[in-house]
Protein backbone atom coordinates (compact mmCIF):
# COMPACT_ATOMS: atom_id res chain seq x y z
CA UNK A 1 0.00 0.00 0.00
CA UNK A 2 1.57 3.20 -0.81
CA UNK A 3 0.10 6.88 0.90
CA UNK A 4 0.57 9.77 -0.89
CA UNK A 5 -0.37 13.52 1.14
CA UNK A 6 -1.47 16.24 -1.29
CA UNK A 7 1.12 18.74 0.92
CA UNK A 8 -1.01 21.32 -1.08
CA UNK A 9 -4.04 20.68 0.33
CA UNK A 10 -3.30 19.85 4.13
CA UNK A 11 -3.85 21.81 6.45
CA UNK A 12 -2.33 19.75 9.44
CA UNK A 13 -5.68 19.59 11.06
CA UNK A 14 -4.33 15.83 12.63
CA UNK A 15 -7.80 14.05 12.14
CA UNK A 16 -5.65 11.18 10.43
CA UNK A 17 -3.34 10.97 13.34
CA UNK A 18 -6.32 10.41 15.47
CA UNK A 19 -7.76 7.74 13.16
CA UNK A 20 -4.47 5.65 12.14
CA UNK A 21 -1.63 6.96 14.76
CA UNK A 22 0.76 4.33 13.64
CA UNK A 23 0.82 5.78 10.36
CA UNK A 24 0.16 9.32 10.61
CA UNK A 25 1.43 11.50 13.62
CA UNK A 26 1.55 15.57 14.04
CA UNK A 27 5.63 16.59 15.23
CA UNK A 28 5.85 19.24 17.78
CA UNK A 29 5.73 21.65 14.97
CA UNK A 30 2.09 20.72 14.68
CA UNK A 31 3.29 19.23 11.30
CA UNK A 32 1.99 16.29 9.38
CA UNK A 33 4.53 13.25 9.48
CA UNK A 34 3.44 10.45 7.89
CA UNK A 35 4.86 6.67 6.83
CA UNK A 36 4.26 6.63 2.64
CA UNK A 37 4.45 2.88 2.68
CA UNK A 38 3.02 1.17 5.54
CA UNK A 39 1.81 -2.52 6.20
CA UNK A 40 -0.79 -4.16 4.55
CA UNK A 41 -2.90 -4.88 7.65
CA UNK A 42 -2.93 -1.23 8.77
CA UNK A 43 -5.32 -0.80 4.94
CA UNK A 44 -8.57 -0.05 7.04
CA UNK A 45 -6.96 2.36 9.88
CA UNK A 46 -5.59 4.39 6.61
CA UNK A 47 -8.58 4.25 4.37
CA UNK A 48 -10.47 5.67 7.73
CA UNK A 49 -7.70 8.37 7.84
CA UNK A 50 -8.38 9.26 4.36
CA UNK A 51 -12.03 9.55 4.72
CA UNK A 52 -12.05 11.78 7.63
CA UNK A 53 -9.04 14.40 6.11
CA UNK A 54 -11.04 17.77 6.52
CA UNK A 55 -9.79 18.63 3.47
CA UNK A 56 -9.18 15.32 1.47
CA UNK A 57 -5.67 14.89 0.74
CA UNK A 58 -4.92 11.43 1.92
CA UNK A 59 -4.26 9.30 -1.37
CA UNK A 60 -4.29 5.01 -1.56
CA UNK A 61 -2.57 3.84 -4.51
CA UNK A 62 -2.83 -0.34 -4.83
CA UNK B 1 -35.83 -8.85 -8.83
CA UNK B 2 -32.13 -9.08 -7.30
CA UNK B 3 -32.09 -7.37 -4.26
CA UNK B 4 -31.76 -3.72 -4.20
CA UNK B 5 -30.29 -0.93 -1.30
CA UNK B 6 -31.19 2.61 -2.64
CA UNK B 7 -29.44 5.83 -0.93
CA UNK B 8 -31.60 9.06 -1.25
CA UNK B 9 -29.24 11.30 -1.14
CA UNK B 10 -25.32 11.53 -2.80
CA UNK B 11 -23.58 14.13 -0.26
CA UNK B 12 -20.83 12.56 2.14
CA UNK B 13 -23.47 10.75 4.32
CA UNK B 14 -25.22 8.97 1.02
CA UNK B 15 -21.38 8.27 -0.25
CA UNK B 16 -20.13 7.16 2.99
CA UNK B 17 -23.24 4.80 3.35
CA UNK B 18 -23.00 3.09 0.03
CA UNK B 19 -19.05 2.25 1.17
CA UNK B 20 -20.06 1.10 4.39
CA UNK B 21 -22.68 -1.37 2.92
CA UNK B 22 -20.03 -2.86 0.46
CA UNK B 23 -17.53 -3.01 3.48
CA UNK B 24 -20.33 -4.85 5.80
CA UNK B 25 -20.32 -7.25 2.99
CA UNK B 26 -24.03 -6.28 0.74
CA UNK B 27 -22.95 -7.09 -2.43
CA UNK B 28 -26.29 -6.61 -4.02
CA UNK B 29 -27.02 -3.66 -6.57
CA UNK B 30 -27.13 0.01 -4.89
CA UNK B 31 -28.75 3.06 -6.45
CA UNK B 32 -27.99 6.58 -5.55
CA UNK B 33 -30.23 9.13 -6.53
CA UNK B 34 -29.08 12.97 -5.84
CA UNK B 35 -30.42 16.28 -6.17
CA UNK B 36 -27.62 18.14 -7.16
CA UNK B 37 -25.89 17.37 -10.64
CA UNK B 38 -22.32 16.75 -8.77
CA UNK B 39 -21.07 13.87 -7.03
CA UNK B 40 -20.54 13.68 -3.94
CA UNK B 41 -18.53 16.61 -2.66
CA UNK B 42 -17.00 18.05 0.92
CA UNK B 43 -18.86 21.01 2.17
CA UNK B 44 -16.75 23.12 4.31
CA UNK B 45 -14.70 24.27 1.70
CA UNK B 46 -17.61 26.34 0.01
CA UNK B 47 -17.34 28.62 2.28
CA UNK B 48 -13.74 28.96 2.70
CA UNK B 49 -11.22 27.74 -0.20
CA UNK B 50 -13.94 27.87 -2.83
CA UNK B 51 -15.66 31.27 -1.81
CA UNK B 52 -12.53 32.77 -1.39
CA UNK B 53 -11.33 31.43 -5.25
CA UNK B 54 -8.48 29.74 -3.92
CA UNK B 55 -9.74 26.02 -4.57
CA UNK B 56 -11.95 25.00 -7.77
CA UNK B 57 -15.27 23.44 -7.79
CA UNK B 58 -13.07 19.92 -8.81
CA UNK B 59 -10.89 20.32 -5.29
CA UNK B 60 -13.70 19.43 -3.05
CA UNK B 61 -14.89 16.07 -4.56
CA UNK B 62 -14.90 13.41 -1.67
CA UNK B 63 -12.61 10.37 -2.41
CA UNK B 64 -14.89 7.30 -3.66
CA UNK B 65 -13.61 4.01 -2.42
CA UNK B 66 -13.35 1.50 -4.75
CA UNK B 67 -15.79 -0.49 -3.61
CA UNK B 68 -18.58 1.48 -5.11
CA UNK B 69 -18.12 1.66 -8.60
CA UNK B 70 -21.01 -0.36 -9.10
CA UNK B 71 -23.22 1.88 -7.49
CA UNK B 72 -25.87 3.13 -10.00
CA UNK B 73 -25.38 6.69 -9.35
CA UNK B 74 -28.92 8.79 -10.58
CA UNK B 75 -27.59 12.18 -9.74
CA UNK B 76 -29.84 15.62 -10.58
CA UNK B 77 -32.64 13.34 -9.45
CA UNK B 78 -34.84 14.12 -6.64
CA UNK B 79 -37.01 11.38 -4.75
CA UNK B 80 -40.16 13.51 -4.82
CA UNK B 81 -42.38 10.90 -2.97
CA UNK B 82 -42.01 7.19 -0.76
CA UNK B 83 -44.42 4.50 -0.33
CA UNK B 84 -42.81 2.71 2.77
CA UNK B 85 -45.43 0.32 2.92
CA UNK B 86 -44.98 -0.57 -0.75
CA UNK B 87 -40.91 -0.55 -0.21
CA UNK B 88 -40.91 2.40 -3.25
CA UNK B 89 -39.86 5.57 -3.86
CA UNK B 90 -40.61 7.99 -6.47
CA UNK B 91 -38.72 10.23 -8.73
CA UNK B 92 -39.08 13.25 -10.01
CA UNK B 93 -39.40 12.55 -13.57
CA UNK B 94 -41.87 10.37 -12.73
CA UNK B 95 -40.22 6.82 -12.43
CA UNK B 96 -40.59 4.42 -9.65
CA UNK B 97 -37.80 2.76 -8.20
CA UNK B 98 -38.51 -0.20 -5.72
CA UNK B 99 -36.06 -1.69 -2.82
CA UNK B 100 -35.28 -3.88 -0.67
CA UNK B 101 -33.21 -1.41 1.94
CA UNK B 102 -33.82 2.27 2.12
CA UNK B 103 -30.85 4.52 3.45
CA UNK B 104 -32.50 8.59 4.06
CA UNK B 105 -29.60 10.70 3.65
CA UNK B 106 -31.51 13.50 1.70
CA UNK B 107 -29.66 16.36 4.35
CA UNK B 108 -30.46 19.97 4.67
CA UNK B 109 -31.54 22.88 2.90
CA UNK B 110 -30.88 26.43 3.93
CA UNK B 111 -33.57 28.17 5.99
CA UNK B 112 -34.76 31.16 4.28
CA UNK B 113 -36.33 34.73 5.51
CA UNK B 114 -39.58 34.67 5.56
CA UNK B 115 -39.83 38.50 5.10
CA UNK B 116 -41.32 40.98 2.16
CA UNK B 117 -39.28 41.95 -0.47
CA UNK B 118 -37.31 41.70 -3.89
CA UNK B 119 -35.30 38.14 -4.33
CA UNK B 120 -32.75 39.89 -6.44
CA UNK B 121 -28.67 40.16 -5.01
CA UNK B 122 -30.01 37.13 -2.10
CA UNK B 123 -27.83 34.27 -1.82
CA UNK B 124 -27.62 31.17 0.65
CA UNK B 125 -24.54 28.75 0.77
CA UNK B 126 -25.60 25.21 0.96
CA UNK B 127 -24.21 23.65 -1.62
CA UNK B 128 -21.48 23.67 -4.49
CA UNK B 129 -23.63 25.94 -6.98
CA UNK B 130 -24.44 28.34 -4.47
CA UNK B 131 -21.30 29.10 -3.59
CA UNK B 132 -19.73 29.44 -7.26
CA UNK B 133 -22.27 31.95 -7.45
CA UNK B 134 -21.72 34.11 -4.30
CA UNK B 135 -18.03 34.22 -5.21
CA UNK B 136 -19.21 35.47 -8.35
CA UNK B 137 -20.89 38.81 -6.63
CA UNK B 138 -18.04 39.61 -4.28
CA UNK B 139 -15.71 41.93 -5.19
CA UNK B 140 -13.83 45.19 -3.77
CA UNK B 141 -15.66 47.83 -2.08
CA UNK B 142 -18.86 45.65 -2.80
CA UNK B 143 -21.82 46.01 0.25
CA UNK B 144 -21.89 42.76 1.57
CA UNK B 145 -24.80 41.91 4.24
CA UNK B 146 -24.93 38.50 5.89
CA UNK B 147 -27.72 37.66 7.79
CA UNK B 148 -27.10 34.73 10.70
CA UNK B 149 -23.91 35.28 12.48
CA UNK B 150 -23.19 31.20 12.97
CA UNK B 151 -20.38 29.22 11.81
CA UNK B 152 -21.57 29.91 7.94
CA UNK B 153 -22.14 33.68 8.27
CA UNK B 154 -19.23 34.55 10.09
CA UNK B 155 -16.68 32.05 7.59
CA UNK B 156 -19.21 33.91 5.09
CA UNK B 157 -17.94 37.24 6.58
CA UNK B 158 -14.29 36.83 6.96
CA UNK B 159 -14.25 35.47 3.19
CA UNK B 160 -15.52 38.43 1.80
CA UNK B 161 -13.56 40.38 3.88
CA UNK B 162 -10.58 38.70 1.86
CA UNK B 163 -12.08 39.50 -0.98
CA UNK B 164 -12.33 43.34 -0.31
CA UNK B 165 -16.39 43.68 0.18
CA UNK B 166 -17.62 45.98 2.94
CA UNK B 167 -19.16 43.07 5.39
CA UNK B 168 -21.99 43.94 7.94
CA UNK B 169 -23.10 41.05 10.11
CA UNK B 170 -26.96 41.22 11.17
CA UNK B 171 -27.54 38.77 14.40
CA UNK B 172 -30.37 38.71 16.13
CA UNK B 173 -28.68 37.25 19.25
CA UNK B 174 -26.21 39.13 21.40
CA UNK B 175 -23.43 37.46 20.48
CA UNK B 176 -21.96 35.54 16.98
CA UNK B 177 -21.84 31.70 17.46
CA UNK B 178 -23.08 31.92 21.12
CA UNK B 179 -25.18 29.37 20.66
CA UNK B 180 -22.41 26.87 19.91
CA UNK B 181 -19.45 28.04 22.02
CA UNK B 182 -20.61 30.10 24.45
CA UNK B 183 -20.70 34.00 25.25
CA UNK B 184 -16.79 34.75 25.74
CA UNK B 185 -15.27 32.65 23.16
CA UNK B 186 -18.25 34.41 20.48
CA UNK B 187 -16.93 37.63 21.98
CA UNK B 188 -13.47 37.23 21.06
CA UNK B 189 -14.24 35.94 17.73
CA UNK B 190 -16.63 39.21 17.16
CA UNK B 191 -13.31 41.35 18.11
CA UNK B 192 -11.42 39.35 15.45
CA UNK B 193 -13.85 39.94 13.18
CA UNK B 194 -14.57 44.14 13.55
CA UNK B 195 -10.17 44.57 13.71
CA UNK B 196 -10.59 42.88 10.31
CA UNK B 197 -13.05 45.50 9.37
CA UNK B 198 -16.01 43.73 9.78
CA UNK B 199 -19.42 45.66 11.75
CA UNK B 200 -22.07 43.26 13.51
CA UNK B 201 -25.23 44.41 14.05
CA UNK B 202 -26.22 42.17 16.84
CA UNK B 203 -30.15 41.66 18.67
CA UNK B 204 -31.22 42.59 15.40
CA UNK B 205 -33.48 40.89 13.07
CA UNK B 206 -33.96 41.67 9.28
CA UNK B 207 -37.91 42.31 8.48
CA UNK B 208 -37.70 43.40 4.78
CA UNK B 209 -36.03 43.43 1.94
CA UNK B 210 -35.74 46.53 -0.45
CA UNK B 211 -33.75 47.21 -3.66
CA UNK B 212 -30.52 46.87 -2.73
CA UNK B 213 -30.70 47.15 0.90
CA UNK B 214 -32.20 45.36 4.38
CA UNK B 215 -34.65 46.55 6.31
CA UNK B 216 -33.77 46.12 10.38
CA UNK B 217 -36.28 45.99 12.94
CA UNK B 218 -35.12 49.00 14.53
CA UNK B 219 -36.48 50.85 11.53
CA UNK B 220 -32.67 50.99 10.06
CA UNK B 221 -31.82 50.34 5.95
CA UNK B 222 -28.43 48.81 5.90
CA UNK B 223 -27.02 48.96 2.24
CA UNK B 224 -26.55 45.77 0.50
CA UNK B 225 -24.94 44.71 -3.04
CA UNK B 226 -25.39 41.36 -1.76
CA UNK B 227 -27.25 39.66 0.83
CA UNK B 228 -26.38 36.08 2.50
CA UNK B 229 -29.10 34.35 4.34
CA UNK B 230 -27.50 32.08 6.79
CA UNK B 231 -29.43 31.26 9.62
CA UNK B 232 -29.68 27.90 9.81
CA UNK B 233 -31.37 24.59 7.73
CA UNK B 234 -34.34 22.78 7.31
CA UNK B 235 -34.00 18.87 7.11
CA UNK B 236 -35.37 17.72 3.57
CA UNK B 237 -37.81 15.35 4.33
CA UNK B 238 -40.93 16.24 2.60
CA UNK B 239 -40.56 13.31 0.49
CA UNK B 240 -40.94 10.96 3.64
CA UNK B 241 -44.90 12.24 4.15
CA UNK B 242 -47.92 10.09 4.79
CA UNK B 243 -45.24 7.09 6.01
CA UNK B 244 -46.44 7.86 9.44
CA UNK B 245 -42.98 8.97 10.45
CA UNK B 246 -41.86 11.68 13.19
CA UNK B 247 -40.29 13.90 10.59
CA UNK B 248 -40.83 16.88 13.08
CA UNK B 249 -36.96 17.60 12.95
CA UNK B 250 -35.22 15.63 10.51
CA UNK B 251 -36.13 11.68 10.44
CA UNK B 252 -36.05 10.37 14.30
CA UNK B 253 -34.32 6.92 14.56
CA UNK B 254 -32.90 4.55 16.76
CA UNK B 255 -29.77 4.48 18.07
CA UNK B 256 -28.92 1.82 15.29
CA UNK B 257 -30.24 4.60 13.02
CA UNK B 258 -33.30 2.79 11.83
CA UNK B 259 -36.59 5.07 11.54
CA UNK B 260 -39.57 3.88 13.29
CA UNK B 261 -41.45 0.38 12.78
CA UNK B 262 -39.54 -0.18 9.47
CA UNK B 263 -36.27 -2.51 9.67
CA UNK B 264 -35.20 -1.75 5.97
CA UNK B 265 -35.37 1.85 6.68
CA UNK B 266 -32.61 3.89 7.76
CA UNK B 267 -31.14 7.35 8.20
CA UNK B 268 -27.68 9.11 7.77
CA UNK B 269 -25.70 11.99 8.17
CA UNK B 270 -27.55 15.95 8.60
CA UNK B 271 -31.33 14.61 8.36
CA UNK B 272 -31.07 12.27 10.95
CA UNK B 273 -32.08 12.75 14.45
CA UNK B 274 -30.87 10.03 16.39
CA UNK B 275 -29.79 9.52 20.62
CA UNK B 276 -26.38 9.42 21.47
CA UNK B 277 -25.76 7.81 24.99
CA UNK B 278 -22.40 9.76 25.38
CA UNK B 279 -24.64 12.38 26.30
CA UNK B 280 -28.32 11.51 27.20
CA UNK B 281 -30.84 9.58 25.35
CA UNK B 282 -32.40 12.78 23.82
CA UNK B 283 -32.49 11.97 19.65
CA UNK B 284 -30.98 14.96 18.33
CA UNK B 285 -29.82 15.97 14.60
CA UNK B 286 -26.18 17.26 14.63
CA UNK B 287 -24.88 19.11 11.51
CA UNK B 288 -21.06 18.25 12.65
CA UNK B 289 -18.57 17.10 9.85
CA UNK B 290 -17.93 13.83 11.27
CA UNK B 291 -21.82 12.64 11.86
CA UNK B 292 -22.16 11.70 8.51
CA UNK B 293 -19.22 8.83 8.09
CA UNK B 294 -20.30 8.05 12.01
CA UNK B 295 -24.06 7.27 11.37
CA UNK B 296 -23.39 5.53 7.87
CA UNK B 297 -20.90 3.31 9.76
CA UNK B 298 -23.62 2.15 11.96
CA UNK B 299 -26.61 2.73 9.88
CA UNK B 300 -24.88 0.36 6.86
CA UNK B 301 -24.46 -2.38 9.57
CA UNK B 302 -27.59 -2.07 10.86
CA UNK B 303 -28.83 -2.50 7.30
CA UNK B 304 -26.80 -5.05 6.01
CA UNK B 305 -27.34 -7.55 9.05
CA UNK B 306 -30.86 -7.18 8.57
CA UNK B 307 -31.22 -7.71 4.65
CA UNK B 308 -28.40 -10.70 5.28
CA UNK B 309 -30.59 -12.01 7.90
CA UNK B 310 -27.94 -11.95 10.64
CA UNK B 311 -28.01 -10.72 14.50
CA UNK B 312 -27.33 -6.82 14.98
CA UNK B 313 -24.34 -5.48 16.52
CA UNK B 314 -24.86 -5.36 20.53
CA UNK B 315 -22.55 -2.64 20.97
CA UNK B 316 -23.69 0.84 21.88
CA UNK B 317 -23.58 4.06 19.32
CA UNK B 318 -21.82 6.93 21.21
CA UNK B 319 -20.12 9.18 17.85
CA UNK B 320 -17.94 11.34 19.27
CA UNK B 321 -19.29 15.13 17.63
CA UNK B 322 -16.47 17.09 16.16
CA UNK B 323 -16.28 20.18 13.99
CA UNK B 324 -14.04 22.86 12.82
CA UNK B 325 -13.73 26.58 11.21
CA UNK B 326 -11.26 28.52 9.49
CA UNK B 327 -12.16 32.37 10.35
CA UNK B 328 -9.24 34.26 9.02
CA UNK B 329 -5.73 32.93 10.15
CA UNK B 330 -7.57 31.34 13.44
CA UNK B 331 -8.54 27.68 13.53
CA UNK B 332 -11.14 26.66 15.78
CA UNK B 333 -11.84 22.86 16.43
CA UNK B 334 -14.63 21.75 18.64
CA UNK B 335 -14.87 17.68 20.18
CA UNK B 336 -18.20 16.73 21.71
CA UNK B 337 -21.38 18.95 22.24
CA UNK B 338 -20.38 22.20 23.52
CA UNK B 339 -23.62 23.30 23.06
CA UNK B 340 -24.80 20.94 25.97
CA UNK B 341 -23.02 22.80 28.41
CA UNK B 342 -24.12 24.88 31.40
CA UNK B 343 -20.64 26.00 32.65
CA UNK B 344 -17.60 26.69 30.90
CA UNK B 345 -14.51 26.12 32.58
CA UNK B 346 -10.81 27.68 30.62
CA UNK B 347 -7.83 24.97 29.87
CA UNK B 348 -5.34 27.21 28.22
CA UNK B 349 -4.65 30.80 26.99
CA UNK B 350 -6.22 33.89 27.13
CA UNK B 351 -9.80 33.61 25.87
CA UNK B 352 -10.34 37.54 25.58
CA UNK B 353 -7.34 37.99 23.68
CA UNK B 354 -7.03 35.28 21.69
CA UNK B 355 -3.56 35.10 21.46
CA UNK B 356 -1.39 31.73 21.53
CA UNK B 357 -3.78 28.62 21.81
CA UNK B 358 -7.02 29.24 23.74
CA UNK B 359 -8.83 26.03 25.15
CA UNK B 360 -12.40 26.26 26.90
CA UNK B 361 -14.34 22.77 28.40
CA UNK B 362 -18.18 22.53 28.61
CA UNK B 363 -19.27 21.35 31.61
CA UNK B 364 -22.35 19.59 31.81
CA UNK B 365 -23.76 18.38 35.63
CA UNK B 366 -19.17 18.96 36.25
CA UNK B 367 -18.73 16.73 33.27
CA UNK B 368 -16.75 18.16 30.28
CA UNK B 369 -19.48 17.06 27.01
CA UNK B 370 -17.48 19.34 24.85
CA UNK B 371 -14.11 21.47 24.31
CA UNK B 372 -13.05 24.35 21.49
CA UNK B 373 -9.78 24.99 20.68
CA UNK B 374 -8.81 28.04 19.19
CA UNK B 375 -5.17 28.20 17.51
CA UNK B 376 -3.82 25.16 19.43
CA UNK B 377 -1.95 23.15 17.35
CA UNK B 378 -2.98 19.74 16.09
CA UNK B 379 -0.10 17.84 18.26
CA UNK B 380 -2.30 19.23 20.72
CA UNK B 381 -5.63 18.00 19.55
CA UNK B 382 -5.39 14.14 21.02
CA UNK B 383 -5.42 15.36 24.45
CA UNK B 384 -8.38 17.20 24.61
CA UNK B 385 -10.03 15.03 23.08
CA UNK B 386 -9.13 12.57 25.15
CA UNK B 387 -10.86 14.96 27.73
CA UNK B 388 -14.15 14.41 26.65
CA UNK B 389 -14.07 11.10 25.37
CA UNK B 390 -12.71 9.34 28.83
CA UNK B 391 -15.93 11.00 30.89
Amino acid sequence: MKVTVDLDKCQDHGQCAIAAPEVFRINDEGRLEFDDAPAEELRDAVEEAADVCPVQAILIED
Amino acid sequence: MAAHVVVAGAGMAGLRAAERLRAEGWDGAVTVVGAEPHPPYNRPPLSKEVLAGRADAGATALRRRGSVEDVCWELGRRVVAASLADRALTLDDGRRLAYDGLVVATGLRPRRLAVPGPAAGRHVLRTLDDALALRAELAPGRRVVVVGAGFVGCEVAATARGHGCRVTVVEPLPVPMERAIGPELGEALRRRHEERGVRFLTGRAVTAFAPGAVVLDDGRTVPADVVVEAIGSVPNVEWLDGNGLDLSDGVLCDDRMRVEGRPEVVAVGDVARFPNPRYDDVPRRVEHWCVPADTARRAAATLAAHLAGRPLDDAPFAPLPSFWSDQYDLRLQSFGMPALGDRRVPLEGDAHALTGGVAMAYHRDDRPVGVVLIGVPASRHRHYRELVTAS
